[in-house]
């Protein structure tokens, strides 16, 4: 019923959003808007926070308490908030780019320290607002405006990066399985500590158009014939993984999450001489 | 000696005024010789229930304290010349999206790691123009103990009544010297808090402002569901791309401060009455000022001091009325001269300007205040 | 009484910060001003440190230590470091290890006050009490009254004895050093 979402948790005077034709940004969006309604959260409770690029314009179009930040930054501002008011639901959105270069550090950090924050990374391997540079995410030897003869750098594994850095609940999905984003986010949101999930997206502008990989139906099918969830993969050869990437749920631990254990400070210290 | 005169650091003391003014978030990463506000306050919030965290860089440091203003709280960051260029960054932010937060930098020699340990007056220019684009800056300057308490507590008072970053510029000598203090009573200091909506939040236009310039700011979490940005915006909050729009957002933001200076500016004269020459001094160097000063005066020199408390917005307006009965106008900074630009902008056309910089790490001396009078005299 | 400015050197580890802070703190609590300052860096964990306090009865402008009129010197190194700052006829004030040359224009008071923290009391830490002990009893700009009273308010609970003790000795070795 996406009528129902846009209308109860979008600012529908601010549509239509300025993602290209095509783009896979709108339907993660929208599948985060369907796990906030399935949890049936109060949106006055609600705080969205991004950095800078194409994924980071989704909280204008959501009607949370929202904040636009700037490039990387956005887990620096929303710790801020969720330390200094537990109370509020903090869902962070980033982008490749913004997420693993520029914030990179502020990213493992948000990781280590378990803070009750869920984060939806939209992965489309490439810097789609200044036009299509490589990124972090930019596979070996693909192209991007500054990548002309093929990326040398090797990409993160944005999951691996974010279960070993500490964070306590870690899955993928993609735009093509949009379902399984909404459970993701479902579950990472209900998770007392740091959730990450990375959602595949699609750029048929620059990263699609650079690498001759098709338009949006052909970029969208590729996502749908090489995922392998990560329950069938674990009955797959090795072989019939060639080529292919994992989706689902990776991590899912329980640890002493932040804010908690700060407050356990305060409990104990509270009222002594200042 | 009674229970409120203490020796006290003056980083301590800016802790103290913090607190005092109703700090209850901090977010910074460690810097000499800034490091003791972090630590003071690591210790003190949590028994007030407030919080403190260690970020991962500077950077992180400025954006937590920003988000947590966002909540209601009233937070600040400190640093030193490194960390104050890295956060230049977000102070800019605070600035466009009027997010109260305070940054103290604590002043070492620069450029770069400099010489972590000694005192400079280095980034006073960048107090003004660090973060890019046109944009209002607050910045005050104590030369003191007693003042560090008391600006830190002005400090907040003006970042929640202006929305606006404000920037407390200490030096690494105030900032580590020990000395006696009276702290004044609770019951004596003027607290501001930040202006919030009291229209129903289907009402609020969180970017209109009323008539001092200011829009009321409403705490993430209470039901005023708006969008922040540190994109051009209209009063509604969300980016415009209106010229217009753009035009009149950035004129207020500067104006904000440029026509509530006389609310915000404040100074300190001494013996200007009848001086021949004045010496225009701030932070740590006022003390050497000082001692200059009288020893001056005993000799019959007729020497006085104009010291800028709030060194952005300039005082401008008294200096230029106290340019026209001075002979010399002497400005010792630890800088190759940056605020001297101003007080020759001002005072050039009316009376002498002559410079006294000093780069060696060291503090300047009253001996050298006072060969430079004579040398100009 | 005027105004006095002291200079507390020695190597770092040596409680010399501390030992600056009990004595601007004993200045202010007879009512006195008093400003401390102090070097920082990788010399406040050995090399040669020190700690400076201005003591006066009037505000203290420049916070900063010049030329000194009393210098505390607990090691050689420290000595030849900072003792071109003493004015002449300053008093200098340093642990018997010290080795001074002829004809300085110093009064100067050579006290065990290392021997007496570690072979008497049995407790190195306590050689900052002990010199402010010597350097007060030697000079008293401020009283013994009020010194005890800013020791007894810094040092960790349980050791208070041990102090009060620490700053006995050091009134005992600066009469015997004013030759009294």
């Amino acid at each position: 019923m996406p009528s129902q979402l846009v209308e109860k948790y979008f600012r529908a005077d601010k549509l239509p959003q300025i993602w290209c034709p095509g783009c896979g940004h709108g339907i993660i969006t929208r599948a985060i808007t369907a796990a906030i309604d399935d949890l049936g959260l109060d949106p006055d409770k609600v705080c969205v926070v991004s950095g800078i690029g194409c994924s980071s314009r989704a909280p204008g179009y959501l009607d949370f308490n929202t904040l636009h930040t700037t490039h990387g930054r956005a887990l620096a501002f929303a710790t801020g908030i969720k330390l200094a008011n537990p109370e509020l639901k903090v869902i962070v959105v980033m982008g490749d780019g913004d997420s693993t270069a520029i914030g990179g550090n502020h990213f493992i950090h948000a990781c280590r320290r378990n803070i009750d924050i869920t984060t939806i990374i939209y992965n489309n391997n490439i810097y789609g607002m200044t036009g299509g540079q490589y990124s972090p995410t930019t596979p070996r030897l693909e192209k991007g405006t500054t990548a002309p003869y093929g990326n040398i750098d090797k990409p993160f594994d944005v999951c691996n990066l974010a279960a070993a850095a500490g964070a306590t609940y870690v899955g993928r999905s993609t735009s093509y399985h949009a379902n399984l984003i909404t459970q993701l986010v479902r579950n990472g949101i209900k998770n007392e500590g740091f959730s990450l999930i990375e959602a595949i997206s699609d750029c048929p502008t620059y990263y699609g158009r650079k690498n001759k990989k098709g338009g949006p139906v052909e970029m969208i099918q590729w996502q749908k014939e090489h995922a392998v969830n990560v329950t069938a993969a674990s009955k797959m050869t090795p072989e019939q993984l060639e080529g292919k990437f994992l989706i689902g749920e990776f991590k899912n631990t329980t640890e002493p999450e932040y804010t908690k254990e700060y407050q356990k400070i305060i409990d104990r210290v509270k009222g002594s001489d200042v | 000696m009674s229970k409120k005169v203490k020796l006290m650091q003056g980083n301590e003391a800016c802790v103290e005024g913090a607190i005092a003014a109703g700090m209850r978030f901090y977010a910074g990463y460690p810097i000499t010789p800034s490091t003791e506000i972090a630590e003071l306050s690591a210790e003190k919030l949590p028994k007030l229930g407030g919080k403190f965290i260690q970020m991962e860089d500077e950077i992180g440091g400025i954006a937590a304290a920003i988000g947590a203003s966002l909540t209601g709280a009233k937070t600040m960051t400190a640093t030193s010349g490194p960390g104050f260029s890295l956060k230049q960054e977000n102070i800019g932010y605070a600035a466009i999206a009027e997010i109260p937060v305070v940054i103290v930098d604590v002043q070492r020699s620069g450029p770069s790691t400099g010489q972590p340990t000694s005192p400079s007056q280095g980034d006073m220019m960048q107090a003004k123009w660090g973060t890019h684009g046109d944009h209002p800056v607050i910045a005050l300057c104590p030369s003191s103990v007693r003042e560090t308490f008391d600006l830190t507590v002005k400090a907040f008072n003006l970042a929640e009544k202006y929305r606006t970053p404000v920037l407390l510029m200490m030096d690494e000598v105030i900032g580590h010297m020990r000395e006696k203090v009276e702290l004044p009573e609770a019951s004596e200091l003027e607290i501001v808090d930040r202006n919030r909506p009291s229209c129903a939040p289907e009402d609020y236009l969180p970017y209109k402002a009323e008539e001092n310039l200011v829009p009321p700011m409403a705490d993430f979490g209470t039901g005023y569901r708006y969008h922040v940005t540190g994109l051009v915006h209209d009063e509604t909050g969300f980016p415009s791309n209106s010229t217009e729009i753009a035009d009149q957002l950035v004129r207020r933001l500067v104006n904000k401060v440029e026509l509530n200076k006389e609310d915000i500016i404040s100074w300190e004269e001494e013996n200007t009455e009848d001086a021949d020459v004045i010496i225009f001094t701030y932070g740590c160097v006022a003390r050497a000022a000082r001692t200059a000063m009288k020893t001056l005066r005993e000799k019959g020199v007729k020497v006085g001091m104009f010291r800028p408390i709030t060194v952005w917005p300039f005082p401008e307006e008294r200096l230029a009325e106290l340019s026209k009965k001075v002979k010399t106008i002497v400005v010792p900074e630890m800088n190759l001269g940056q605020m001297v630009l101003e007080v020759e902008r001002v005072s050039g056309k009316y009376t002498k300007i002559e410079r006294l910089n000093k780069v060696d790490s060291q503090i300047i001396y009253p001996e050298e205040i006072i060969a430079k009078i004579e040398e100009v005299l | 009484m005027g105004k006095y400015e002291v200079r507390l050197s020695g190597s770092g580890g040596q409680g010399l910060l501390l030992a600056g802070i009990i004595l601007a703190e004993a200045a202010i609590i007879e009512g006195k001003n008093a400003v401390q300052t102090q070097s920082y860096g990788p010399e406040a964990r050995g090399g040669a440190s020190k700690s400076e306090v201005l003591i006066s009865e009037d505000v203290i402008d420049f916070p900063k230590v010049r030329i000194c009129d009393i210098l505390l010197s607990l090691t050689q190194k420290s000595y030849e470091e900072y003792n071109e700052g003493l004015k002449d006829g300053g008093m200098l004030i340093i642990d018997n290890s010290v080795e001074i040359e002829e004809g300085t224009k110093y009064k100067i008071y050579s006290m065990p006050i290392i021997d007496t923290a570690v072979d008497v009391l049995g407790k190195p830490m306590v050689t900052n009490i002990v010199a402010l002990g010597a350097i007060v009893g030697v000079t008293k700009i401020v009283s013994t009254s009020a010194l005890e009273a800013a020791v007894l308010k810094r040092v960790p609970k349980g050791t208070e004895d041990l102090n009060r003790k620490a700053l006995t000795l050091g009134f005992e070795m600066a009469e015997k050093a004013l030759g009294k």
